[in-house]
């Protein structure tokens, strides 16, 4: 199994405090990696170095090397815009652009310098099929994305992410903020994903992670306590701290 | 209800009915008397010579392209300024806490300094410059004398700083997950700022702009001595020419015309013409400011 991005020793610095501590963690190609651990154990942190998104936030500092297919993304000839451009990112709180659904799925290719109709609307069109909105949504496209049901908007913005043909998705608790079946929704949609990207998910829940992760990563306090296949990690934890957290003692 | 609450109430009420008093005794006086000169014909006709007679339309025109001139210059500058301060300037910059001071101090400053900075600068700096240099063989100054452009930029420097504030707010308005969606998506800052930011700050910078056009068209002192004439019946057709204004025209009537008590209804129509074009600005920018918070809610 190939590792789509490698880790090594990654720290990242809020001011002079260290949210994450010498982070070395290989996420391979094609497989859901779960970052799980208590709230404020830096998993967010840690997935947004991975896109450079931590740039946006002044005042963190990042040590340590990010490898996207064995280049350092922090090299100072590496425009942080290409790396975004192969690692796309949803978040936790669904974020469409106050625009249409098309516009907002054909945003990415846009900004890219895409002009030609015809491929806009083609690439709209497998991004919201790959999204699994495509039939929901297929005959009010030029409607405005708010109007759509908050799962149907975080579907839209997979769409969104996926339009632009990352390598990677990085996925910030993706369905925390939806109902049970707008969530299984989700999790069946991430399952499929991985047939084409590598998928980073950071979650709470304990049940998503086992679901449909691969391998499954426990962080704790800044620092990666115990990386692992994810049926190892919940059913023979070697760290006591792992075996705690997952049986409920804290966090 | 203890006596401080009933006296209280008693104070804010007569407070109350104070500024109800000014207000209707303003427009009641300007309605009453202004009413009965305002005519189809004093929109359309220029004054007669001695400015009793005849109408104000030179007045009403200049006033509109003296504020759109203002807003065509000062706009962009106050959102450019803006955009800066908001995105670009890192945030414990000194420069940028140097201009937001400055940009305070601006507002703050009396109207008729900003004449005087206009003549100083516009017209015998700016402008004696220019005939200096393309002009030294014209009889008279072609760009070094009082003008509507020159009246029309010192209006935009007095009314930039309404534009930058307001402007910086709606700015900071933007949901910063609106922001992350697009440089997650692979656009660089100036793509976002076009695409995501200054579109979802749209309404409040349209407040802004309304609010200086409003500010902008009531203002006399500035275009005093940069611009404005007594009397100019003919439309100007260049930006080199003088003048008229509505407000100006105002003063002209109650003090400079031969015959002050013949012109006593002009001068109330004039001030009617000026309040009705005021409101309807005002109102315009409240109806934008309105819309602008719904927009950031939805």
């Amino acid at each position: 199994m190939t590792a789509k991005i490698e880790t090594r020793d990654l720290s990242t610095y809020y001011r002079e405090k260290a949210a994450l501590k010498g982070v070395t963690l290989s996420i391979p190609e094609r497989r859901v990696t779960a970052l799980i651990g208590p709230s404020g154990c830096g998993k967010s942190t840690f997935l947004r170095t991975l896109n450079r998104m931590h740039e946006l936030s002044e005042g963190v500092r990042v040590t340590g090397q990010v490898y996207l297919d064995g280049e350092d993304i922090f090299a100072p000839h590496v425009d942080p815009v290409e790396v975004r451009r192969k690692v796309g990112m949803v978040f936790q709180r669904s974020n469409p652009f106050p625009k249409s659904i098309f516009e907002n799925v054909a945003y990415g290719l846009r900004v890219a310098g895409e002009r030609d109709r015809a491929v806009l609307e083609r690439c709209v069109r497998e991004s919201l099929e790959a999204a699994a909105l495509w039939d929901e949504v297929k005959d009010r496209l030029h409607e405005s994305a708010l109007e759509l049901s908050g799962g149907q908007q975080q579907r839209l913005c997979v769409a969104r992410a996926v339009a632009v043909r990352p390598e990677v998705l990085l996925m910030d608790e993706p369905a925390s903020a939806l109902d049970p079946i707008a969530t299984a929704r989700i999790e069946e949609l991430i399952v499929t994903l991985k047939e084409k990207y590598t998928i980073v998910l950071v979650t709470h829940s304990m049940q998503e992670a086992r679901r449909i992760s691969d391998q499954a990563a426990f962080l704790y306090l800044g620092e990666m306590i115990e990386v692992a296949p994810t049926l190892e990690l919940f059913e023979s934890p070697r760290e006591p701290r792992t075996q705690e957290y997952l049986r409920g003692r804290f966090g | 209800m203890n006596i401080g609450d009933r006296g209280l109430r008693l104070l804010s009420g007569l407070a109350l009915f104070v500024v109800l008093a000014a207000i209707l005794a303003i427009f009641g006086l300007v309605v009453v008397e202004g009413a009965g000169a305002l005519s189809w014909r004093m929109l359309v006709e220029a004054p007669s010579s001695d400015l009793a007679t005849g109408g104000v339309m030179p007045a009403i025109y200049g006033t509109a392209a003296c504020t759109l001139l203002m807003t065509v210059a000062g706009v962009p500058v106050g959102v450019a300024t803006a955009v800066y301060l908001a995105e670009y300037a890192p945030r414990r910059s000194r420069f940028a806490t140097a201009v937001r001071a400055a940009v305070r101090i601006l507002a703050g400053v009396p109207s008729i300094v900003f004449g005087l900075f206009g003549l100083g600068f516009f017209v015998l700096f700016v402008g004696k410059s220019i005939d200096g240099l393309f002009y030294r063989d014209a009889a008279s100054p072609v760009f070094g004398r009082p003008a509507l452009l020159w009246s029309s930029l010192t209006l935009a420097v007095l009314t930039l700083p309404v534009v930058i504030v307001t402007t910086e707010e709606a700015i900071r308005r933007v949901p910063r997950e609106l922001r992350e969606a697009s440089y997650a998506l692979g656009a660089t800052q100036l793509t976002t700022i076009g695409r995501v930011v200054l579109p979802h700050a749209r309404a409040g910078i349209l407040t802004g702009v309304v609010l200086a056009v409003s500010r902008g068209a009531g203002e006399v002192a500035p275009i005093l001595f940069t611009g404005v004439a007594n009397y100019l019946p003919r439309i100007p057709t260049d930006v080199r020419d003088g003048f008229m204004h509505l407000g100006y025209h105002v003063y002209v009537l109650a003090t400079q015309a031969p015959d002050v008590d013949r012109a006593r209804a002009m001068v109330f129509g004039t001030v009617l013409v000026l309040l009705v074009l005021t409101f309807v600005l005002d109102a315009a920018a409240l109806l934008l400011r309105a819309r602008a918070h719904r927009g950031t809610r939805s």
